[in-house]
């Protein structure tokens, strides 16, 4: 039964371009669907791991522009007589490259600051993000600083001279990030399910002890940022082609922040979580714009929300949900009970 | 079994254990008593490399785990029974246990192994569904020691077993501790319940300030006149 409610869902998401004719609308859910993406990453280090990453947003960054460049090639002094020169790569191979130095980066900020813990992290993060928005802003030969990146290529997938398909317009770029959502969705389930996923929330629960069960701590705190950069990366490149245009405010902070509520509200550590609160947080703010509210009307009912749900539901809406749906189970059936603390304790 | 020599440990500058040698021998029973800071807790750290010493020599069956990962020391089958915040308070029973096994590879061992510790403790299994964190504290306890023992070690260090529990439940956990050993398991644990442990115990190490001041069986120790005066409050 479960399974198939994910079905419909599934299958609901995916016709919504189909019955949706207006674009506004769409660009809306697209936008929400790559902050969702990156807010599900975020939750694999905030939710499992416990670590509060405030600099996410420069994976996100470091994604989208390590894609855009790949895909408009580059060519930069690195010494004054030596120039290092990228041509022009495919859009997909882009994207992966976008991806997998998004993780690298990841793996060098997870081996540098799990040494240290708690609000050391939460600061090496913050700046690793304003360096990285600073050398986006300034080192102009690469990437053109507050000039932006234009006219970044949109993603082709087919066999040359057979099909092809693409993802100049919205409806494709719709079922894009649908397809990225449902994939890194599948692998967070799947690793905190696993082994692996044990130990990050053994870690999460009591680092001492877990240590102490023989979990290699530093390695599950490494693999979970690794895994969660990655995913950040590949929203920012979702993004870069699909916007077309990038510029050093990608790395604002403003947008971390964003995520941590979408995390924060939707309930973290549960894979539900980050979608709930991605999806109210992110369709919000242009919901009440199309009310036609004044600005400060806007957002102070944004903030209002906000702490209304932290307040009144401090572990999140999807756990909340969780217990009261359990809770009115419980009262039909006897056996209900066990069941609903095993959920409750995932 | 375990022997450890001239064993250093430090908190940055601060010395916790200086120069302190033991040994413990198969089977036995052995507690570390002394007053806080004495470096009892520390000790049990560098044993299971948690805390990795500055100077001396820890060896284990003949090998030299000084600076061994922890993984390996379990491996080789030393559980840690840590002081304070003993369970993952928001798995479930049943999952804490399987932490406890998270090294082995042996499915079907483990599934015995479990079903014997339901048996020894029917309350676990009750509440095998049950957030850990919502146990009642000698629950925690015993779900704490039976973690240790999923890994099916050969030595076990209990810190504080006696921590923060009522009187009947400080018995009932020496009660077990008794019988873990009775199966042969090797013990050390820490405590500050110096009168319970000395009865418990086969032979004793009295710390004081990062060095073992005295050593001896528990009978010995509990006429002790420095003993009685120091730690017994008699």
């Amino acid at each position: 039964m479960k399974q198939g409610l994910t079905i419909a869902w599934l299958l609901f998401l995916a016709s919504v371009p189909l019955w949706l004719n207006n674009l506004y609308v769409l660009h809306v859910l697209i936008m929400a669907g790559i902050f969702i993406i990156a807010a599900m990453s975020l939750n694999l280090l905030l939710g499992y791991t416990g670590q509060l990453s405030l600099g996410h947003v420069a994976f996100f960054g470091i994604g989208a522009y390590a894609s855009s460049l790949a895909s408009l090639g580059f060519a930069v002094h690195l010494l004054p007589d030596w120039q290092v020169s990228v041509d022009p790569k495919p859009v997909w191979f882009s994207m992966l490259c976008g991806t997998l130095i998004a993780g690298l980066c990841g793996w060098a900020i997870g081996r540098l600051s799990f040494k240290v813990r708690g609000a050391y992290f939460v600061i090496v993060t913050v700046s690793f993000a304003e360096v990285i928005r600073l050398v986006a802003l300034n080192w102009v030969e690469l990437t053109q600083g507050p000039m932006a990146l234009n006219n970044i290529p949109y993603l082709r997938l087919g066999i040359p001279g057979l099909f092809e398909l693409s993802f100049l317009r919205k409806p494709a770029n719709y079922y894009l990030v649908l397809a990225v959502g449902v994939i890194c969705y599948v692998v967070i389930r799947r690793l905190v399910h696993s082994r692996a996923g044990r130990a990050m929330i053994a870690l999460r629960e009591n680092e001492p002890l877990a240590a102490s069960v023989g979990v290699d701590v530093t390695r599950y705190l490494v693999l979970a940022t690794i895994v969660s950069a990655g995913m950040a990366g590949a929203a920012g490149a979702l993004y870069a082609h699909y916007v077309r245009i990038v510029d050093p405010d990608v790395f604002l902070f403003i947008y971390t922040v964003t995520m941590v509520i979408m995390v924060v509200t939707g309930g973290k550590g549960t894979l539900a979580g980050p979608i709930v609160g991605g999806a109210i947080f992110g369709l919000l703010p242009e919901t009440l714009r199309a009310l036609e509210a004044p600005p400060e009307v806007q957002w102070v009912t944004y903030g209002v929300l906000m702490v209304l749900v932290v307040y009144f539901l401090p572990d999140g809406i999807v756990p909340a949900l969780r217990n009261w749906w359990h809770g009115r189970s419980a009262v039909a059936a006897a056996p209900a009970p066990e069941q609903a603390s095993t959920e409750a304790a995932r | 079994m375990l022997k450890i020599e001239g064993l250093v440990c430090r908190y940055g500058k601060v010395a916790a254990v200086r120069e302190l040698s033991m040994e413990v021998a198969q089977g036995e029973l052995v507690s570390l008593i002394g007053a806080n800071g004495a470096g009892k807790t520390t000790t049990l750290k560098a044993i299971s490399g948690v805390l990795p010493p500055v100077a001396g020599r820890i060896t284990f069956l003949g090998e030299d785990i000084t600076r061994a990962a922890p993984k390996r020391i379990l491996q080789l089958g030393i559980a840690h029974c840590p002081e304070g915040r003993r369970v993952f308070p928001h798995m479930s029973v049943l999952e804490n246990l399987e932490m406890g096994s998270y090294l082995r590879a042996d499915r079907a061992d483990i599934t015995t192994d479990m079903q014997n510790l339901f048996e020894r403790f029917p309350i676990l299994h009750s509440r095998r569904h049950q957030a850990a964190g919502t146990l009642s504290g000698g629950e925690q306890q015993m779900l704490a020691i039976s973690r240790a023992l999923m890994s099916r070690p050969k030595l076990v260090l209990f810190d504080e077993p006696s921590l923060g529990l009522a009187p009947n439940l400080v018995e009932r956990t020496f009660e077990i501790i008794k019988g873990i050993r009775a199966q042969g398991v090797t013990v050390v644990m820490v405590e500050q319940n110096a009168f319970a442990a000395l009865e418990l115990s086969d032979r004793s190490y009295v710390l004081d300030q990062g060095r073992v001041t005295m050593t001896g069986t528990g009978s010995e120790l509990l006429n002790n006149p420095h003993v009685k005066a120091a730690y017994l409050g008699a």
